[in-house]
């Protein structure tokens, strides 16, 4: 397999087709189909996309390229889950914005990648279609909630994909499956067509084996849509250049409140080393601080669950996806169709959110980690002025074997104590590959910016990137 | 003992937009069951919304006119209950920070009547109850846009209440901001009532939901307050509820209490930023602002001279005024215009609204000058009037065609009248005799012979000497 750049080339260069480039990836999403990394492989709807981009001939920075997108994304006539038993058959009726923009790139979209269920959970073990396998070992997950997102881009099936980060949704899975991923500043990407799960945290981003890939993809999906009220009206620069342009007299901030005891010691030397390699590239390097982290975790489960009680309350039955009960009358309808379409869970935080809300609990539970949230805010702000970026593990561990932690939402939930401040402030993050550990298993390094710096971000990322080589391993029967 | 009757009213008032308040899905009434429908109004998963920005100007439009201090940064907020018609599951609206606070209006008596605050929301659908064995959901009229306008308890009466409602449609109307339209469920109100004993404690308040004309609204508050009084005198206590008006029974009837209230775990939406509604807007909007019907009245009977009877009916409706206005604009005496705008004009409209008029105010103002000029008889100008309706032709037009230039050379009157007098032997020696009453079948044999073309005042004077 090759990257975007590669296969755009060899697209504009008349050496293969659309169709052609379509079909190879569509025989590798089914040489890996024990992956479980799609939802819908939509192998007709692809190909019709791939003649119609053989005839036109586009030029665009995704031209020709084959790409895939969690299965959240409304596409106008293909089925669309978010992972969930309550919408397992709906058919989209409209495209999401960053769908149509991928297609005006010249991409080629060839199905619906798996995920957590409505993108709640950290290993994709809450899909109503089963978890996805990481393809570093099958026995393990490849992150959540865009799991499926990590995996296909992992195995080489497709260079590219989109997923979405509410709380580490995008790093996580990229750091467990030894890819980039990269969560945009708040606002950076339209949300319109994606389903919500939490709205003032969600945003699109992309998934590739290089930071130059990401960049190409982030270029296409960025900017400002009237259609989505918090997406951000500003220009959008040209992410892919002066990539090479190195972290001389970069100041990366070092927070000490994420390199405590707990992160795994291959976790750890791993990360200190990719900030040796920075010194040794000319970056200097700033101790910060982020007080509030501790209570990061907190805050965020309130603020997403209260949201997300909300988001959910339209799967009701009435108007489309699973309706059970309907003859029993209204309340034994949205009881019915509710219970047996949502899975745990997804009820777990929609009862969670209901109570963070309810009269009387709204105070000390919604407005106070509101108030957390703004101290966060303030932290990033106080450690940014004396830095450029902060250098941080994406986990404090590697893949977890699947059914590990299933057991133990809290657990579960610790999967994103180093990426859900970065939603919480808005901020871009992006994890890169800096290693693996004793077991094979790859290791994310986490960088996050300034808001709508995601340029200097990807910059600096290339710059280690270009430094070492676990971007070029691939997972064992990966070409 | 004496009971007080304490009202205070939540109006919802349609915003009349093109589009909806967060789509572009048209507003218009009457379509097929969900042809004014999309991703957005629908609530289909990943839409979002996206505020229209015509409505913003109308709801602020209408709380410069109601006095109300409008907000810099207001927010919108998720009010959250399950309903069929209700697509998202909650409904957006504002609650800790509506954009207009405070402001009112001031009734005839003099009296204010204070506004607790105007905030900006989306309408829910329609369900439509097909038999017995399902229902269908009409989404139309869901994300349409409204204001809700609360005022304090501050009415006394189901007449106050009354006057209250219908002088906030006026001024609704007036502005172009809501068309007013009850029936079709464009201005509807619910009413907290409570009773008590003057100098005590305000009652239990009572909430009568959703009733769509003004004397529903007047009868639905005489029951309830007769309900509550009766209630509390048999030693009974008014428990907080919501009840529903049943017009044909004329009762209200339990709907839901106090305890089976919805908590809608308001919170902010995280799907739209703070509304903010800069100084320039306001200022602009300020600057726009038209005179309101009662300060129209007020200048009609002040400036103009005209009975406040008459003010208030010219005032009534915007386009009648404007054409009492641009009539006077022509020349026309303002009491003149009047009396032939609440006579002929309103009459010819029958059941259309005013804004149906084709007559033009240059073919009035014309006619009341060619009779002012004598060129014809008060009788001829309401003999055309009904040809000057459709607009095309303008009155001296019509005079001319038809020959119907009044007569005032004496000679002629003079004959006719001689002729009159001599035919009509047995009439004069009785008006001689002192039957003075028979001066108008004089003048009515006169204007017959001159095919009532002759000027009134010349046969009247001829008359009166010929027999004198």
């Amino acid at each position: 397999m090759s990257t975007i750049e590669q296969l755009r080339e060899r697209f504009i260069a008349k050496k293969a087709s659309a169709t052609e480039l379509a079909r190879e990836a569509i025989a590798r999403a089914k040489k890996h189909a024990d992956l479980n990394a799609f939802i819908t492989l939509d192998e007709v709807g692809a190909l019709k996309a791939a003649a119609a981009v053989d005839a036109q001939r586009p030029e665009g920075p995704l031209a020709g390229v084959p790409v895939a997108v969690k299965d959240l994304f409304m596409q106008d006539g293909t089925r669309t889950t978010a992972g969930s038993k309550i919408l397992g058959d709906h058919v989209a009726a409209y495209d999401a914005t960053t769908v149509q923009k991928l297609r005006a790139a010249g991409a080629v979209i060839i199905g619906k990648l798996n995920m957590d269920e409505f993108a709640m959970g950290s290993s994709n073990e809450n899909s109503a279609f089963g978890p996805v396998k990481n393809p570093w070992d099958q026995a393990r997950t490849a992150g959540g909630s865009s799991g499926g997102s990590a995996a296909a881009v992992a195995a080489r099936i497709v260079p590219g994909t989109l997923g979405t980060d509410t709380g580490g949704s995008i790093r996580e899975p990229a750091a467990f499956s030894g890819i980039v991923g990269m969560k945009p500043t708040y606002g950076r990407v339209s949300r319109y067509g994606v389903i919500a799960f939490a709205s003032s945290l969600d945003q699109v981003g992309p998934f590739a084996t290089t930071v130059t890939d990401t960049a190409h993809l982030l270029a296409a999906i960025a900017g400002h849509d009237p259609k989505d009220s918090t997406s951000a009206d500003r220009p959008v620069p040209a992410y892919a250049r002066g990539l090479e342009d190195g972290v001389k007299g970069v100041r990366l901030g070092v927070p000490k409140e994420y390199f405590t005891d707990g992160i795994a010691p291959d976790v750890r030397r791993a990360v200190d080393a990719a900030i040796a390699v920075y010194q040794k590239l000319g970056a200097t390097l700033v101790d910060v601080s982020l007080p509030h982290t501790e209570h990061a975790i907190a805050a965020y489960y309130l603020l997403c669950t209260a949201e997300a009680s909300s988001n959910l309350a339209r799967y009701d039955g009435v108007r489309y996806g699973l309706s059970k009960g309907r003859e029993a009358g209204l309340a034994p309808m949205y009881d019915r169709t509710r219970s047996e379409g949502f899975g745990d869970e997804v009820k777990r935080r929609v009862l969670l959110g209901t109570y963070v809300l309810s009269a009387g609990y709204y105070d000390a539970y919604y407005l106070k980690a509101q108030k957390v949230r703004t101290l966060i805010v303030r932290d990033f702000q106080k450690a940014h002025e004396q830095c450029d970026a902060l250098i941080t593990p994406t986990v404090p561990f590697t893949a977890f074997a699947l059914g590990e932690k299933t057991q133990d939402p809290l657990q579960m939930y610790l999967a994103d104590v180093f990426t859900v401040s970065c939603n919480m402030a808005g901020l871009p993050g992006v994890s890169l590959p800096c290693g693996f550990d004793a077991k094979g298993l790859p290791i994310g390094l986490q960088l996050l910016g300034k808001a709508f710096d995601e340029h200097a971000l990807l910059r600096i990322a290339r710059a280690y990137e270009r430094e070492t080589s676990w971007h070029e391993r691939t997972p064992p029967g990966v070409a | 003992m004496e009971w007080q009757t304490v009202i205070g009213l939540e109006v919802h008032a349609q915003l009349s937009t093109q589009t909806k308040l967060f789509c572009r899905c048209a507003t218009t009434f009457g379509k097929a069951a969900n042809e004014n429908t999309c991703p957005v109004c629908l609530a289909l998963p990943g839409a979002l919304p996206a505020l229209n920005a015509h409505a913003v100007e109308l709801a602020v439009k209408a709380a410069i006119a109601l006095g109300c201090d409008v907000q810099r940064e207001s927010v919108f907020a998720r009010k959250n209950y399950f309903y069929p018609d209700l697509p998202k599951g909650y409904q957006i609206s504002q609650y800790e920070r509506p954009y207009a606070v405070g402001g009112g209006l001031t009734l005839d008596s003099g009296k204010h009547v204070r506004l607790v605050r105007i905030h900006m929301e989306e309408d829910a659908g329609k369900n439509v109850h097909a038999g017995t064995s399902h229902s269908l959901v009409d989404y139309n009229r869901a994300c349409t846009p409204l204001i809700e306008i609360v005022s304090e308890p501050d009415l006394r009466g189901a007449e106050e209440a009354g006057e209250y409602l219908k002088r906030l449609r006026q001024i609704l109307m007036a502005l172009e901001v809501c068309d007013g339209n009850m029936e079709e469920g464009s201005f509807r109100c619910d009413v907290n009532v409570s009773v008590n004993r003057p100098g005590e404690k305000l009652g239990t308040r009572v909430e009568l939901k959703n009733i769509n004309s003004f004397k529903f609204i007047g009868q639905a508050i005489e029951y309830e307050v007769q309900r509550q009084r009766e209630l509390i005198e048999g030693g009974g206590k008014v428990v907080q509820e919501t009840r529903l008006y049943d017009a044909e029974a004329k009762t209200t009837r339990s709907m839901r209490s106090k305890e089976d209230a919805h908590d809608y775990r308001y919170f902010p939406d995280p799907d739209l930023p703070p509304l903010v509604i800069d100084a320039a807007l306001l200022d602009r909007l300020r600057r726009e602002a038209p005179e309101l019907p009662h300060a129209k009245k007020k200048r009609y009977v002040e400036q103009l001279g005209l009975p406040p009877y008459d003010a208030g009916v010219l005032t009534d409706d915007r386009h009648i005024a404007a054409f009492f206005e641009a009539t006077i604009a022509l020349g026309a005496d303002p009491k003149a215009a009047s009396n032939w705008i609440m006579g002929e004009v309103l009459r010819s409209l029958d059941d259309k609204g005013a804004g149906a008029l084709a007559l033009k105010p240059a073919q009035l103002a014309e006619l009341i000058a060619l009779i002012k000029d004598g060129v014809i008889s008060g009788k001829i100008a309401k003999d055309i009037f009904s040809d000057l309706l459709d607009g095309s032709q303008m009155p001296k037009a019509i005079v001319d065609q038809k020959g119907l230039v009044q007569v005032s050379d004496t000679g002629a009157i003079d004959a006719a009248v001689a002729q009159v007098i001599a035919a009509n032997s047995k009439q004069v020696e009785g008006y001689k005799a002192g039957n003075e009453k028979l001066l108008g079948f004089f003048v009515g044999q006169v204007m017959k012979a001159m095919g009532g073309k002759a000027n009134p005042t010349l046969v009247n004077e001829a008359l009166k000497r010929a027999l004198g």
